[in-house]
This record gives C-alpha cells, structure tokens and sequence, in this order.
C-alpha cells in the first residue's frame, strides 16, 4: 500500500473508533443533566441515584472520547499537509472556534461537575452539568460545520488557486451542515437512549422477582427504561426527517453519492428505490444485479415528486470527466496515479450497503425503543429471558447505524477530499489523493499499526470497566454511608 | 501591527497558556514515584490536578487549532515534518489521560500499578515531546521551497532539540514540585519542597542553555532582557521557596514561562518555522498568515473567548484552592 492508501486507512481507522465515543457521550451528558435536573426539582432521591450511576458511566466512556480526539486535532497537519495548505484559510476557522468556544468549557465544567459535588450549591453544580453538555452539542455544531464545507464548500473565493474564506457566515449556516448537525445530534441520542434501555432493561429484568424492595433501585431502572425508550423513538423521527432532508440535499450537491447509495447505472425517470439487491453491486454497468425494488420511490426521495428523473452513475462520469479531467494531472506528488485515469465511482459495495445498513439498522433501534415502551407499559416487567437478551444486544444497533451513516458519507465522497459545489466557485475542489503528505510508507505504518493496537487495547478496557460498573449496578457508584464519628474532612470524590 | 502579528502573538499566548498549565501536570505525573511513599500519597498527588488536568490540556488542542485557522503552512510544514515525534507525543498523551480516569476504577495493586506507569511514562514523554516540538519551532527544520521536509523521518531530533526536551522535562520537575509543594499538606509537602530545593537548579539549567543556544541563533538585543528575567525569577523562586513561602516562589516560576515565550518566539519572529537547508525556504509570519477576513474572524472569537476561558478555569483553580493531604483522600469504592 502506497502512503494516500494507509494514510486513508488511518483517518478512517481513527475517526471510527473516535465516533464510538463520541455519540455516547454527547447523547448521555444531555440525558444525564436532564437526570439532574429532575433531582433537583423533585428531590426525588431515584433522580439522584440515576445521575450517579448513569454520569459514572459517562466518565469511563468521556476519558475514551478526548484522548480520541485529541489525535484527530493533529492528523489533518500531520497526514494531510497539502489538504491543510488547501482549506486552511476556511476549514481552521471552525476547528478553533470548537476549541476556544466547546472544548474549554466541556472540560474544564466537567472538572467541576466531577469534583464539586460537595464543593459547590447545588445550583451551580447543576449549571456544570448543563455547561458540560451542551458543550459536547456545541463541538458537534462546529466540527459538522467544518466537515460540510468538505461535502459542499460555500462562503469562498478562488485566490491564487487556493479557497479564501468571504463569509464565515455562509460556513457556519451552510445547508448541508444545518441538515447534518441535527441528523448528527439525532443519532447521538439514538444510542443514548439506547444504553438507557439495555442496561435498564437488564437491571429491571433481574430484579423482576423482589417483592419487598431489597432491590430498591427497581424505580430506577424502570425510569431509566421509559427515559431511554422515549429518547429512542422521538431521535428516530428526528432522524428519518432529518435524514429525508439531508438526501435532498445530496442529491443536488453530490449527485454521485446518492447515485452511488443507490448503485443506479442508468438515468431513470422514474427511479425506483433499491431495497436490496443480489449480485454484484460493484459492476459498473448494472449487469447480475437483481434488485427488489420501490417504485418511484427514489424520484421522490430526491425532488419530492414522483416522476422526476434521478441521475445515473455513467451520465455523471462523463459530466465529472468532462468538467474536472479525465486524468490525473502529471505531478510527482500523485506517485502511481500520476497522469492516470480518474475513477469517479466511489466504492459501490461500501455505498450501497453502508446505506442500506445505517437505515436498517436505525429503523431496528427505533423498533427497540417503540417495542420497550410497549412491553413495560403502567408497571409491567416482561418476564421472558429475551426481553434482558435484545435490550442489551439493541445497545449496539445505533452504535452500528452511526458507524455506517459516516463510513457512507466520507466514502460516497471520494475521489474528492473538498467536494466540488456544482453552483459554487470553480476550482474550489481538491482530489485526495492530492491532499496527502509527502511522507515515507515506513512512517505511516508506524503510526497506523501504533494508534490501531492502542486503541483497540483500550477499547477492551473501556468495556470491561463499563461492564463491571453496569453489574455493580447503583450500589457501585454511591459513596459508602458514612458511619457515625469519622471526620468529614473525605473529599466527594478522589481518583 | 497587523493582524498577522497579532496571531503570532496569539499563538505564543496559547503555548504560554499551555506550558504554564501542562508545566506542572507533567510535573506532578513524573515526579509521583519520587514523592509519594504509598498508594494514598500517589493519589494526594493526582488529586492536586485531578479537576483541572484535562482543561489545562485543553491549550494544546486550542494551540493546534489556532495555528491550522492563522498559519495554515505553519501548521502543516510542522506537524507533517515531525510526525512520528508528534506521534509518540499522542500516544503519551492518551495513555496519560486514560491512566488518570482509570486507575482507581478497580481495587487492584496490579491494577493501580500498571496505571501508575502509564502516567509516569506519559508524564516523562509528553514532557520531551513538547520540549522537542517548541525547540523545532523555534529552531528550524530541514524543509524545502513547498515547506516539506526533506531530511530522515528524525530531522528534527537534534542536539538543540534535545536540550529543548531536557529544558522542560526540568522545567516540569521543577514546577510541579512546588506545585505540590503548595497544593498538599503533611510529608508529602515537606518532601516536595526539600525535592526543589534540592534538584531545582540543576534542573533549570537545561533551560538556560536552550535559552541562550536559541539567542546565540536568532536572539535579538530584547530578547536577552527576557533572558534576563528568566535567571532573576528563577532565582528568586529559591530563594522564595527556602523561606518557606511556596505561593511566591510559584508565582516567580510562572513569571520565568511568560519571559521563557517572549524569549524563544521572539527570536522566532518573524520565521514561523526556520528552514535549516536554506534561509530563503523559511516560512514567515507573512508567508503563512491566512487571509485579513479570515484573521479578521478569528480575532472577535479570541476576543470575547479567551477572558471568557480565563475567568471560569481562573474559577474553577478558585472553587479547588484548598491544599490536598492524605486526610481527605476517601476509601477506594468500586463495584
């Protein structure tokens, strides 16, 4: 593998695992300050008791999410120097806006809110937490922004081949950024909920059977249940509109991504939605492929109109050749590619079902939220061993929805690292094969095998101590009662 | 003063912001098998940053930022041409972050044990990686006319670069001691306080050296003032600190970063990252600064941003004040 392949890899590698924490955090710091928010109004000590044990596992998973992210700061400079020379100007804006703006108030009130339980009134404690979390929302405003203008460069002009920011106004509002942040955001609470539901359920199916309240945490894990189930299902129809307008939007500024979400060979008028296909979806001219499919569906899935014509795949090469190139410029920077023909295809299979996955796999955890609901209605415990078993295994479907959702959205986009805007500035597009650093394989290798082995070996420890902390339930998290005598001088919380 | 000034020294505020904070942090993590006899001594030491560690790392980050949105080819040419320091930098960095969160999390002596040699390490690389990146700044790299690299995948390991690191690994022993000597209560106070008398001067003199090999490179006739000042307050913080008087002799190490950062990004100035090949391939302030409006931009953020920051972390140092002793370090609880 050349150095753009493993560079690649990396980006993709990392931001991946990165985006396993990142949601989980986002959706919980929300619902957890909404716990304590319910506490402090009511006094009802369950509220308490849920904001322990659910911030407790909020905390495992945070420290998992900064030191993710921390690499993803430095690796556009470090792999990706002539894209950073590229879209400086533009994309820094935003990148250090999250800092000054998101990141110094997530961490700096989470420190509070961890610490200061007994430090600060409760008020003010509880401001932390609100300060906290909606930073977390915050950092997700300003990176979506930052990675739209990639998917649909607005607000610049061409100065000396270079993109030159006119408005950061027009970046921060872009269309496809207002469409991707909610969706984002959506999804983020999607696997919150989630969590809520798998480990409540869990917890509320093993104590189904105590009758005198020995467990006396059984109104917490049925909060949690209902709270998560709610979350689920209202996320999903954020999602399904959110997702419903941000197709619209791709289908006039990355036609190719959506003809490649699709697999659609050929111009249709009307296009049928493809809902699953047999066959090789990779063949460029369709031939194997049998697709079950929705009539028309698609037509309005772009334009909201039944009949309209959808662009297929080969139309879009030959406009794509026609307007950035047949070829590779000859340039020693491109290596293999250089003067060799461009391939405009993004990867189908990875597309199409990367596509088809996210959507199934949303529909399957909005389902579970619905579904839990339903079967924990006025007080009811469901007392059959699958209600535990597909709880915790719906824990992983937004997980895997998200994961999806973002592989779709950053391969459909290749070749292009800035996606050209069909009604923006010409020139304002950058191959990414040309945005990668000139670096040595040996070098990139190094820091490929480095960061995936000590990711993944941190993973296996996050989960394990989310597994224990889950099982040890709320006893786990509550500081012991103090007996009569001893000083009070204890801090609230230590390392 | 243009605007592109005004970032330069913009990004020098935020290293300073960093070096302050983190100065002690690496500190504290590095020193924690030399100062503490046991378990709860290790986490007096660790609870003296425990709330405020992941918001002083917060500079770095902003640092990162701000230079990719001010000097875009500043940001690429330096972290391109010293990626797998920068790399060895990361992974301390997230070791050290992950062991701060996750050592008392299981009632383990392996457990803890293993998470202790994390931060120590972390500690100890962190520290010579961000002493290699300041000094390569400051320095120079082999670059070329696009600003590339040209040389080994350790160019930038050099003998200057090398006292960059030993600078502030000494720097760092030095100010997380008395950090902890004004943070704790009890032995551990004591033994913090007799551990910077002891091994402070020898500790800054690294620092000394990278200030005057930079000076001897690049310095011009006012940096040498603040040269100059770094000396009188590093001295004056012994002196303070053999009286007794921990909170001054902090405050006069404080005042040695400002003069350390006026010194080495002055004489920077107006390069951004010198090239070693030839003088004509240095990148500049001027070369690199992103455009008017975008600097513009980026100016009305720090404006209202940066005090913003100041008052709540200056707050949250505030709510935190009292000193750390082995009294109050509760019983360990886990599930």
């Amino acid at each position: 593998m050349d150095v753009l392949e493993l560079a690649r890899w990396q980006f993709g590698i990392t931001t991946v695992y990165h985006f396993l924490m990142v949601p989980l955090t986002i959706g919980l710091a929300v619902l957890v300050a909404g716990m304590q928010t319910a506490w402090v109004r009511t006094g009802d000590v369950k509220y308490l008791r849920m904001t322990k044990f659910w911030g407790k596992l909020l905390l495992v998973n945070f420290a998992m999410g900064v030191v993710t992210g921390i690499v993803q700061e430095f690796q556009f400079g470090m792999a990706w120097s002539e894209y950073s020379r590229f879209v400086g100007d533009v994309f820094g804006a935003p990148l250090a806006m999250e800092g000054l703006v998101a990141f110094f108030v997530e961490s700096t009130f989470l420190g509070l809110w961890i610490f200061g339980w007994d430090r600060l009134p409760q008020r003010v404690h509880l401001a932390c937490a609100w300060a906290f979390s909606l930073a977390t929302v915050a950092s997700a405003y300003f990176i979506l922004a930052a990675n739209s203008w990639m998917q649909h460069p607005v607000g610049v002009e061409l100065v000396d081949g270079k993109p030159r920011l006119t408005s950061i106004w027009a970046v921060l509002t872009n269309n496809t950024a207002l469409a991707a942040i909610p969706h984002t955001v959506a999804g983020c609470f999607a696997v919150a909920g989630a969590f809520l539901v798998g480990v409540g359920g869990w917890h509320l199916w093993r104590t189904r059977d105590d009758q005198h309240g020995d467990d006396g945490d059984r109104p917490v894990w049925r909060a949690s249940v209902r709270y998560g189930g709610w979350v689920g299902a209202v996320a999903f129809a954020a999602l399904a509109i959110t997702g419903d307008l941000q197709g619209k939007l791709m289908f006039e500024q990355q036609p190719m991504k959506m003809a490649a979400a699709e697999a659609l060979c050929h111009t249709e008028q009307p296009a049928g939605f493809s809902v699953f296909a047999i066959g090789d979806v990779s063949r460029p001219d369709c031939e194997d492929v049998k697709s079950i499919t929705v009539p028309a569906l698609l037509s309005f899935l772009a334009h909201n109109d039944f009949t309209s014509e959808v662009r297929g795949i080969e139309d879009l090469v030959q406009e794509y050749r026609e307007r950035y190139g047949a070829n590779y410029p000859v340039d020693d920077r491109l290596g293999e590619l250089s003067g060799q023909p461009i391939d405009y295809v993004p990867n189908l299979p990875v597309t199409y079902w990367g596509f088809r996955l996210m959507i199934g796999f949303g529909a399957l955890s909005a389902l579970a939220a619905v579904g839990v609901l339903w079967v924990t209605r006025r007080g009811r415990i469901p007392r059959g061993k699958w209600f535990p078993r597909l709880a915790l295994a719906g824990i992983a479907t937004p997980f895997l929805a998200n994961s999806f959702g973002w592989i779709f959205t950053e391969m459909g986009r290749q070749p292009f690292v800035v996606v050209p805007n069909p009604s923006g500035v010409d020139g304002v597009w950058m191959f990414t094969a040309r945005g990668v650093s000139g670096l040595t394989t040996g070098e990139v290798w190094t820091s490929l095998i480095t960061l995936t082995l000590v990711y993944g070996a941190l993973a296996v420890v996050e989960v394990f101590l989310i597994a224990r902390y889950v099982r040890g339930g709320v006893a786990g998290v509550m500081p012991p009662e103090k007996p009569d005598g001893t000083s009070d001088d204890h801090l609230a919380f230590a390392y | 003063m243009d605007l592109a000034d005004l970032w330069f020294c913009v990004i020098a505020v935020l290293w300073l912001g960093y070096l302050f904070l983190e100065g002690f942090d690496f500190g504290v993590g590095m020193l924690m098998p030399v100062l503490a006899r046991d378990d709860t001594e290790r986490r007096v030491m660790i609870n003296t940053i425990g709330p405020v560690w992941d918001g002083n790392e917060v500079w770095l980050l902003v640092a990162g930022g701000a230079t990719f949105a001010a000097f875009p080819g500043w940001y690429a040419s330096l972290f391109s041409g010293t990626y797998l320091l920068l790399l060895l930098f990361l992974v301390a960095l997230i070791g050290r972050g992950v062991a701060f969160e996750y050592r008392g999390k299981v009632d383990s002596d392996r457990w803890r044990r293993w998470w202790d040699r994390v931060i120590v390490a972390g500690s100890l690389v962190a520290a010579i990686g961000v002493g290699l990146l300041v000094a390569t700044t400051v320095l120079g790299l082999p670059i070329d006319a696009d600003g590339n690299r040209v040389g080994s995948p350790f160019a930038a390991v050099t003998a200057e670069s090398l006292l960059g690191a030993a600078a502030l690994v000494g720097f760092a022993l030095v100010h997380g001691s008395v950090f902890i000597a004004l943070k704790t209560d009890g032995d551990i106070r004591h033994r913090a306080r007799a551990f910077a008398i002891r091994v402070g001067p020898w500790a800054l003199l690294p620092l000394a050296g990278l200030l005057v090999v930079v000076q001897l490179t690049s310095g011009k006739w006012w940096t040498w003032t603040a040269v100059a000042v770094v000396l009188v307050v590093a001295a004056l913080a012994f002196e303070r600190l053999t009286a007794g008087r921990e909170g001054q002799a902090f405050a006069a190490l404080g005042v040695a970063v400002v003069a350390t950062v006026v010194a080495l990004f002055g004489a920077l100035y107006p390069n951004v990252l010198p090239s070693t090949v030839d003088p004509a391939f240095s990148l500049t302030v001027a070369d690199t600064a992103s455009s008017p409006y975008t600097l513009e931009v980026m100016s009305w953020v720090a404006l209202f941003g940066t005090p913003a920051v100041l008052v709540y972390q200056g707050w949250t140092y505030w709510v935190f004040r009292k000193r750390v002793s082995t009294a109050h370090i509760p019983p360990v609880h886990v599930p």
